[in-house]
């Protein structure tokens, strides 16, 4: 168990391009921090970095307040979950979890590292697979091997580089709560690199989002979405994802392609010197003004172009003109967040009562104080409230300790009875299975 | 991946291979058969059947001649040479090659590229020029027939080669698995030790068997550099075989040799096939 301190960390490859630039974090103890941002935005090299494979150009790492810029990995006692697993293929299953232990030379006896291979073996679910070669397991399986391997020892924290993302989308979903409950568990520090804004959200207590090398912003999953700092977060967290409309400023109204907001207070004061913004809508905060009632909200009609039917929800998409003032900023944002350059639409999450049909012109509603105004030059946010996101981060920490708190708590008893009475522990065991499934 | 072929491939391949197959083994059932010739039948083609080809009463009279007649003074303590000197030689080889293919397929070192390149003008270099500048200076240093005066010009064949061979099969080892022991906790030596070299063991057999023949099947250097039992080896000492008679080939005798010099390599290749047979590292990653 340990904390985590990033300081300035930059990283320049042979070309002298900055990989990782400036980048500063602190990850508490115990904490399941995420990095998260497109591919190639350098995340696996800030992994690499923490764990002692790839030198660091400038900058501090510091685990627990010591400096260990300059140890080898194997000083640095990290446990390490690879993209591809990196599983060792002449040895049984049973001796790549064990192969951290056999390393440490004399500090476990054979009885211990059975019993601790066993125990990671049982949490995993791979009892009946432990004398298989990895190259009989399915995909699944071999992840639960590299994570059996990451687990088996005290390390100090578990960093895991896109552990997912070669599985199918169901096993991927399956995998994902049982890192989660196993993080909970063992109560140890975790950085977690994933390009999918899926797993960030629900997996981290706090998410680092990166853009081309560089930290965005640092948050809770609910700051992120309810309150990002600019343009590039807004547009990468949340799925479907933000609409981005252009509009024009014109004294103390928003001119957008469907409408006209009224806006005042200090957006208005922001505003001031600004020919044109973008607006960001989450497709969930529009809605059908004809099932739904949107109380001081803003109406307009709109012709829908498409609709997706998927049962709990449902989403029409309606094409619009961008203006071509802002239609250069949205495009480099498209590139940015690896999109595909597709036409300009808006997205709309609509309940699955409504009965818009393709073709129509239909009625919508939303509440402006849930848009985001972004300065289309800086991209920045005009309309984040740091007070709001200051109390969300209190909460979510306080949620976060509690969790942990709850965790320990219930590790600590469930040992308490093994030791007195194994059936008792057994059941509380089966509990624990039956809630997570 | 045999799945993948369709039938039509796979009698297209075996249309291909058994003309191939009958070409290289025809050459060698006739050194058996004539292995198996009294000298009689050697000059009577009466005493043979299929045209000259296979005796109508075989006998085992050469091998005896070799091993423990008349010739056999000189073929004993050759095949042994033989043997002593390949082994030697592969060992130093294989394991010299191994570290040098791991440092070039993993390291970014100036003059990386240099080596490769010598190493592989190194082995176009023809072996006849070297001998008899070795021949003198063997001489002046007394390295003149002795096992070690025949070793390190083998190596100099070998190591290049083993070390092309072996660098092809390290390139093949995903980096990740070295790195994942790493951060397990062990030094890059340990790395080395409990999980490349495993993974490396059929690429370092294919080596090993490739070197031994190279160094097993050589001539000029064996018959040059060496002038009596104390190194002289089996290729070499089939030239000094003599027949019965003055006026008798020992063809016979040489046929018997060059069969008992080739029952080592068959046995080898049968025996780590499987080894040889890559795609051990399947199951490493995603796959
Ligand atoms: N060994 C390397 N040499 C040079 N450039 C590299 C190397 N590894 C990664 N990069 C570059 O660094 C950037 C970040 O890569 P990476 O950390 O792998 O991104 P991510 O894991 O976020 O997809 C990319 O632009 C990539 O091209
Ligand atoms: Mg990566």
């Amino acid at each position: 168990m340990s904390s985590i301190e990033l300081k300035n960390i930059v990283k320049k490859y042979g070309d002298g391009f900055p990989a990782v630039n400036d980048v500063s974090l602190d990850i508490a103890d115990g904490e399941f921090m995420i990095l998260v941002g497109p591919s190639g935005c350098g995340k696996s090299t800030l992994l690499r970095m923490v764990v002692g494979l790839e030198d660091i150009t400038s900058g501090d790492l510091l685990i627990n307040g010591k400096r260990v810029n300059d140890l080898a990995p194997r000083d640095r006692n990290l446990s390490m979950v690879f993209q591809n697993y990196a599983l060792y293929p002449h040895l049984t299953v049973f001796e790549n979890i064990a192969f951290p232990l056999r390393l440490a030379k004399g500090k476990h006896s054979d009885d211990e590292i059975r019993s601790k291979v066993n125990d990671a073996a049982n949490m995993l679910e791979l009892k009946d697979h432990l004398e298989r070669k990895p190259a009989n397991l399915s995909g699944g399986q071999r992840q639960r091997v590299a994570m059996g391997r990451a687990i088996v020892r005290d390390a100090e924290a578990f960093l895991f580089d896109e552990p997912l993302s070669n599985l199918d989308a169901k096993l991927r979903g399956q995998m994902r709560t049982e890192i989660a409950r196993m993080q909970r568990r063992l109560g140890v520090t975790t950085i977690y690199v994933t390009h999918d804004q899926t797993e960030a959200m629900t997996l981290g207590d706090r998410v680092a989002v990166l853009k081309k090398g560089v930290l965005q912003q640092v948050a809770s999953p609910r700051e992120l979405y309810e309150q990002p700092v600019n343009l590039f977060v807004a547009g990468f967290i949340g799925s479907p994802p933000m609409n981005f409309l252009p509009a024009r400023v014109d004294g103390s109204t928003l001119k957008l392609p469907f409408c006209e907001v009224p806006v005042g207070g200090p957006l208005a004061e922001k505003l001031r010197g600004l020919d044109i913004v973008i607006v960001g809508l989450r497709p969930e905060y529009i809605k059908d003004a004809s099932v739904a009632d949107v109380p001081n909200g803003v109406h307009f009609s709109a012709v829908v172009d498409q609709t997706e039917w998927l049962g709990n929800e449902q989403y029409a998409y309606i094409p619009y003109e961008a203006d071509h003032a802002v239609q250069s900023k949205l495009d480099e944002l498209d590139r940015d967040l690896d999109g595909e350059g597709m036409r300009t639409q808006m997205i709309v999450n609509l309940d699955s009562r409504s009965r818009i049909l393709e073709g129509d012109e239909a009625q919508f509603a939303f509440d402006p104080a849930m848009m985001h105004v972004f300065n289309p030059e800086t991209g920045e946010n005009l309309t984040r409230d740091d007070e709001k996101a200051a109390q969300i981060a209190r909460d979510s920490e306080q949620q976060r300790k509690a969790a942990l708190e709850r965790a320990r708590a219930r590790e600590a008893q469930g040992a308490d009875r093994s030791a007195g009475d194994r059936s008792a522990a057994d059941g509380s065991a089966a509990d624990g299975e039956a809630r997570a499934s | 991946m045999e799945s993948n072929i369709s039938d039509k491939t796979k009698w297209g391949l075996a249309a291909v291979s058994i003309p191939i197959m009958i070409w290289t083994i025809i050459p060698i059932l006739w050194i058996v058969a004539t292995s198996l010739k009294s000298d009689a039948a050697l000059a009577d083609p009466s005493k043979n059947m299929f045209g000259n080809f296979w005796p109508k009463s075989p006998s085992l009279d050469n091998y005896r001649l070799i091993l423990t007649g008349g010739a056999s003074e000189l073929f004993n303590p050759a095949l042994l040479n033989s043997i002593i000197i390949c082994l030697v030689a592969t060992f130093i080889a294989v394991l010299l090659a191994t570290f040098c293919a791991y440092a070039i397929s993993r390291l970014d070192f100036p003059g990386k590229r240099l080596i490769l390149t010598t190493a592989l003008a190194v082995s176009f270099f023809p072996v006849i020029a070297m001998v008899t500048p070795l021949f003198n200076l063997w001489r002046q240093i007394g390295l003149f027939d002795t096992k070690i005066g025949l070793i390190i010009p083998y190596l100099s064949l070998t190591v290049p080669l083993s070390i092309w061979t072996l660098s092809a099969f390290f390139q093949q080892i995903p980096w990740e698995m070295e790195q994942a022991a790493q951060v397990d906790g062990a030094t890059s030596w340990q790395a080395f030790r409990k999980v490349i070299a495993p993974l490396a063991a059929p690429g370092v057999f294919t080596t090993a068997i490739i070197a031994f023949f190279t160094a097993w099947n050589d001539f000029v250097f064996a018959v040059n550099l060496t002038s009596s039992n104390n190194a002289r080896t089996v290729p070499a000492a089939l030239a000094f075989f003599t027949g019965a008679s003055q006026f008798t080939q020992p063809t016979g005798a040489i046929c018997a040799a060059a069969v008992i010099v080739t029952i080592p390599v068959v046995i080898l290749v049968l025996l780590f096939q499987r080894r040889i047979v890559a795609g051990l590292t399947s199951g490493a990653v995603k796959g």
